[in-house]
């Protein structure tokens, strides 16, 4: 019951961060063209098929919107005054953080609505919808989590600061994992390195989901980025409770 | 039952002791005011109180609540105005209540009586749709006060509430929190401002380098400090005020216009002195006051008197 209700008081904190944070047209736009734009900057010329472009194409979009403002959103409540506040009210720290996951899942998970559809009308056929869905689901909150956790350090009240610091993750993310050269392309040093990120997971089930091919079997993509969202939840809930104080004095 | 109970609390940060072993009751219904300059340990108390930092040692209980082992318990009877804080200025007033109020559960039929009640209250109806952008810092921190209440908390923590506000925002507000305590709400309070400590505090305590150096009814206060007991006079002439502190039981004398202001440590003997001196010199006392110590006073001597480099 406890638990439940700290859920229902997250649900609300998720309401909070869309009205405040994600219902902006700058934000959609931002959401909508920045994927597409880094696409067509790494394959034009290159000679694609829509069906070759769709598992990346997805996997930036989903892992662009899911992570784009989920990090600012502690340093932005804290410059802004209202953390305290927000800390001082019965809701539990991880609560208040699942609220900003959730908030960073529906943007992510509804924005990247969009370019599925596009793709869709253009002829790619998505024949294990079941697993495609499943697995959009799965990233889009794994995704979120890593957001919350790249708020985490330093506690600061600039998000801009953040924001910096979160890109010099997120962007060799995309380039270890697969958006661009399919894992199995890869060299062996290279693979390695592309099994560290969770994006890598995704891309290769969305492969799956259109053409049946993937390079790691189906339940292992699943459980890796259940693994994942696990592990970014667990560890970001410790080290907010543990920096918040400090973002706060 | 006490409102607020709190024993050895402690707060370090590295070797440096914001919060030093504090222990103070404060009972249901009291208003009780915190004092103390600015790094004394007020505002870190006040974090430990509401559970947003973690005391070191010791413990606080809010109506019955630990706010270490039970916070969100102590959190859901608690309504809080810290020092630095803001409504969401992208939201309407009316939005930010909702939104505190669906934090603190309660139902939406409920939530929306209290915020239509509130806002009334602090004359900020008619701007309820307006975002909190557009607010003045009075409206700003009015709102906040709502958001404060929406829980229709047992206990009110108000950090610096009338700080920096325009007369009537800060007359409203003195006026709510004396409404509410009246109804039964206990009022923990801090402001720098000692007339509105002394207009509505039952009980003050004061707090220095991490220490409480006083905890009393603030007449009680008052009356404990007889070295600070002074009297203010004016003659018909132009005296010099040399001539006053020659009395044996004036410790200083401060010249304030055309009066005098003595500071003594017997009032009945100065004024025998402040008699015989005016015959003498054929002098006539054209005002003569006894005053006691004011808050301010006590303030100032006891956050004065530990530190470094002074008696």
């Amino acid at each position: 019951m406890y638990q439940l209700e700290q859920l229902q008081r997250s649900f609300v904190v998720a309401k909070k961060d869309v009205w405040i944070y994600y219902a902006k047209g700058p934000v959609m736009v931002f959401g909508l063209i920045f994927p597409l734009f880094l696409l067509i900057a790494f394959t034009i010329g290159r000679n694609m098929t829509v069906e070759e472009l769709f598992p990346g194409l997805m996997g930036m979009a989903i892992f662009f919107t899911s992570t784009a403002v989920g990090p600012a959103i502690l340093p932005w409540e804290a410059r802004s005054k209202t953390l305290e506040r927000l800390v001082s009210s019965p809701v539990e720290v991880w609560a208040l953080l699942m609220g900003d996951v959730f908030a960073s899942f529906v943007f992510g998970l509804l924005i990247s609505l969009i370019p599925l559809v596009v793709a869709v009308l253009m002829g790619v056929e998505v024949v294990h919808l079941l697993v495609f869905g499943l697995g959009m689901i799965l990233a889009t909150i794994c995704f979120a989590s890593l957001g919350i956790l790249l708020s985490v350090y330093p506690p600061t009240d600039v998000p801009a600061t953040v924001m910096m610091l979160s890109s010099l993750v997120r962007f060799p993310l995309v380039f270890i994992s697969g958006v661009f050269i399919p894992v199995e392309e890869m060299p062996t040093w290279a693979r390695t390195i592309a099994s560290a990120s969770p994006l890598t997971y995704f891309i290769d089930l969305a492969r799956y989901s259109t053409n049946g091919i993937s390079y790691y079997s189906l339940p292992t993509d699943l459980a890796v980025l259940a693994v994942f969202t696990l592990l970014f939840l667990v560890v970001s809930i410790k080290l907010h409770e543990r920096f918040l104080p400090q973002r706060l004095s | 039952m006490e409102a607020i109970e709190v024993s050895n609390l402690t707060k370090r940060y590295d070797s440096f002791t914001a919060v030093d072993s504090i222990s103070f009751k404060v009972e249901e219904g009291e208003i009780f005011g915190f004092l103390g300059p600015n790094g004394s340990g007020k505002s870190t108390t006040i974090r430990m109180l509401t559970g947003i930092i973690k005391p070191d040692k010791g413990t606080a209980v809010i109506m019955g609540h630990d706010i270490k082992k039970d916070a969100i318990r102590a959190k859901q009877v608690m309504g809080v105005v810290p020092e630095m804080s803001n409504a969401y200025v992208e939201l309407s007033a009316w939005n930010n209540l909702m939104l505190m109020g669906e934090l603190y559960g309660v139902p939406k039929k409920d939530r929306e009586e209290r915020a239509k009640k509130l806002l009334e209250q602090f004359g900020l109806y008619d701007r309820k749709e307006s975002p909190a952008r557009g607010f003045s810092k009075g409206m700003k921190q009015r709102l906040i006060l709502c958001m404060a209440l929406i829980n229709q908390p047992s206990v009110l923590i108000l950090d610096e509430p009338t700080s920096g506000l325009d007369v009537e925002s800060s007359r409203l507000i003195k006026d709510v929190i004396k409404e509410l305590n009246r109804a039964g709400t206990t009022i923990f309070l801090t402001t720098h401002n000692m007339e509105d400590a002394s207009q509505l505090c039952e009980r003050i305590a004061i707090i220095n380098r991490g220490v409480i150096a006083a905890i009393d009814r603030p007449e009680v206060l008052k009356r404990a400090s007889s070295s600070l007991q002074s009297i203010e006079l004016s003659f018909n002439r132009i005296v010099n005020a040399e001539d006053l502190s020659k009395f044996s039981c004036v410790k200083q004398v401060k010249k304030l216009g055309d009066k005098f202001r003595l500071y003594v440590d017997d009032v009945d003997l100065t004024m025998d002195c402040i008699m015989g001196y005016a015959r003498s010199h054929n002098l006539k006392i054209v005002a003569l006051n006894t005053l006691a110590p004011s808050l301010e006073d006590i303030f100032v001597s006891l956050t004065h008197k530990n530190k470094p480099g002074e008696d």
